[in-house]
């Protein structure tokens, strides 16, 4: 008899929660000598408390909450480490229905970011200057990927995020509510609810990560000090499992199989015809009308699940460039040791599947940004 | 002193957040305010000024009101999670009882113990409450079946109701289910040959 070790995972009912649900139903986790019980939680603030006493081993987390977390953001510090990418896009901007027809009448030339972003600005000041208000787009977190792609791409539109848009925080299930009452004008976070509120007719998708940063991470595996220190062996074999379930979840062929695992009231509790676009790449827009964004969701398969020192540069830019948190010696050292390629390398060692690509030399753009990074520069 | 601590309670179980504003009452505290959803809570958190902010672990909004605390310039910043975030014992007490609480920088260590000590033990006082309701509901539930099971035995097998009960009670030892699964089985059964 082998020996089986316990390791406790949260997540949110996300699609990108794949990875770790299908390590823990379809066998992955075991067959590595791992039970992997993986827990729901409502909020990413629940999964850093949990994470804190040790409930949690490890977590789904955006990319870069476990930056933020070591670097004290927020009420209670949680020294967390990200030794694996579980995922590359998955995220889109949706804009409500009067926002999204002002867009259109600017006819952008094509579904591009650069130019859906320059036809979002000219609707942008139109309508602010139609409704003597600034619009407002709420993300998921603060720390989290859909704010600083979405500023980034804003930012490069020639829109002044926190002055021409304010930007608010709501729960991803409430934000189609929340567009399709007003509250808010747009919103960027990871599906299904993106093509919910399209399909409940509450506005239409402009944009999306796999378009704006195509090679840029988007859930890591947030991993405790403890769990490091002391079960190294453990996460090893946790890194090898998480990546065949990935490579599973990267394969189409699965992809029906998996929207109805994810559909599971456990799980996301959604209509399984809401996971499929997100799957696919095969994106209802608006109402009736799809677009094909190729890898618009992937898991390894375009990008490798190696966490890259330079992601956590780009992410410590982009908090510095937006004023999320002050520049210091002792944040540098944090945030050069937040993501760990030097874990996910001896796990991977190896193994030669999809998952395991090797690293990328070091670039000033490692995220393979639209514009080629050209707005990646410190705002005066 | 004590009594001038203002605290917030955000919990949108309703039945909870009364009683853990009750307890704070009773033990002294007059500022207690009470919001159970998050529409209207930011201009609450503005008029109120909180010190003491108790919201229930589980709440989905809890990501929005941080970003909240993090942009506002409008109210006393409460960042702290735990008076003391040293004290792991007290927060893992806390967490398990699924309580967070947000406190503003520089309240003193005994004036916010009290104040989070009372909310965990009403948060764990009405998580036995309704325990013990989902069980009476269970054995309420249970007794109806058992009783129409008996009476479905009484009607085919012709005898009377501790006979029937015995009957159940002995498939129940025999194949180590518990009465009211086999007596559950049984209306099933019955519905199926129609003699019901």
């Amino acid at each position: 008899m082998t020996k089986i070790d316990a390791v406790h995972a949260g997540y949110l009912p996300l699609l990108d929660s794949a990875v770790l649900v299908v390590a823990a139903r379809f066998g992955f986790a075991e067959k590595h000598g791992i039970d992997l019980q993986i827990h729901r939680e409502r909020s990413w603030a629940a999964i850093r408390d949990r994470m804190s006493v040790g409930h949690f081993d490890c977590a789904q987390m955006p990319a870069p909450m476990p930056i933020a977390m070591s670097l004290s953001h927020g009420p209670l510090t949680v020294e967390t480490f990200a030794p694996l990418v579980l995922n590359t896009g998955g995220n889109a901007v949706t804009l409500g229905n009067d926002l999204a027809s002002a867009v259109e009448d600017e006819a952008p030339a094509d579904p591009s970011p650069a130019s859906m972003g320059a036809a979002l600005r000219f609707a942008i000041h139109r309508l602010m200057e139609r409704d003597g208000r600034a619009m407002r787009f709420a993300v998921v977190h603060r720390f989290s990927c859909h704010n600083y792609d979405l500023r980034y791409w804003l930012a490069a539109s020639g829109i002044r995020p926190d002055k021409d848009v304010e930007i608010t925080v709501v729960p991803p299930s409430l934000l189609p509510e929340a567009l399709a009452s007003g509250q808010i004008d747009g919103f960027s976070a990871g599906e299904p609810w993106n093509t919910i509120a399209v399909r409940s007719g509450a506005g239409e998708i402009v944009t999306t990560k796999a378009e704006i940063a195509p090679l840029s991470p988007e859930k890591v595996l947030g991993v405790s000090k403890a769990m490091i220190g002391e079960r190294r062996e453990v996460l090893e074999r946790l890194i090898a499992a998480l990546l065949d379930a990935a490579a599973w979840c990267d394969d189409p062929k699965n992809h029906g199989e998996l929207s109805r695992l994810l559909a599971d009231p456990r799980h996301i509790a959604v209509d399984s015809a809401h996971l499929l676009p997100g799957l696919s790449g095969e994106l209802e827009i608006r109402r009736g009308s799809a677009r094909i964004v190729p890898n618009f969701l992937t898991f390894g398969r375009t990008a490798g699940n190696w966490p890259h020192h330079g992601y956590a540069d780009w992410i410590y830019r982009q908090m510095l460039r937006w004023g999320h948190t002050v520049d210091g010696p002792e944040a540098r050292a944090v945030v050069a040791g937040a993501f760990r390629p030097d874990l996910y390398a001896i796990a991977v060692n190896g193994r030669s599947h999809g998952g395991a690509m090797a690293p990328r030399s070091a670039t000033s753009d490692p995220y393979g940004l639209f514009d080629g990074g050209r707005s990646d520069l410190p705002t005066n | 002193m004590d009594a001038e601590t203002s605290i917030l309670v955000f919990d949108e179980n309703k039945v909870r957040a009364a009683i853990i504003e009750a307890g704070l009452r009773e033990a002294g505290h007059s500022k207690v305010s009470t919001v159970t959803e998050i529409l209207g809570l930011v201009k609450r958190i503005e008029a109120l000024q909180p010190d003491v902010i108790v919201v229930d672990l589980e709440n989905p909004n809890r990501d929005q009101l941080e970003h909240f605390f993090q942009v506002s310039r409008s109210v006393k910043k409460p960042m702290a999670m735990f008076v003391d975030r040293s004290d792991s014992n007290a927060i893992r007490e806390a967490v398990e009882a699924g309580v967070s609480a947000y406190i503003v920088d520089g309240l003193k260590k005994e004036r916010v113990k009290p104040i989070l000590d009372m909310a965990i033990s009403r948060f764990n006082a009405f998580h036995r409450l309704s325990l013990e309701l989902e069980q009476a509901r269970s054995q309420l539930a249970d007794r109806k079946v058992i009783d129409q099971a008996k009476g479905i035995l009484m009607k085919a097998k012709g005898i009377g109701e501790p006979e029937a009960y015995r009957l159940l009670q002995r498939s129940a030892m025999n194949e180590n289910r518990r009465i009211a699964e086999v007596a559950r089985s049984l209306i099933s059964a019955s519905r199926l040959l129609g003699d019901f």
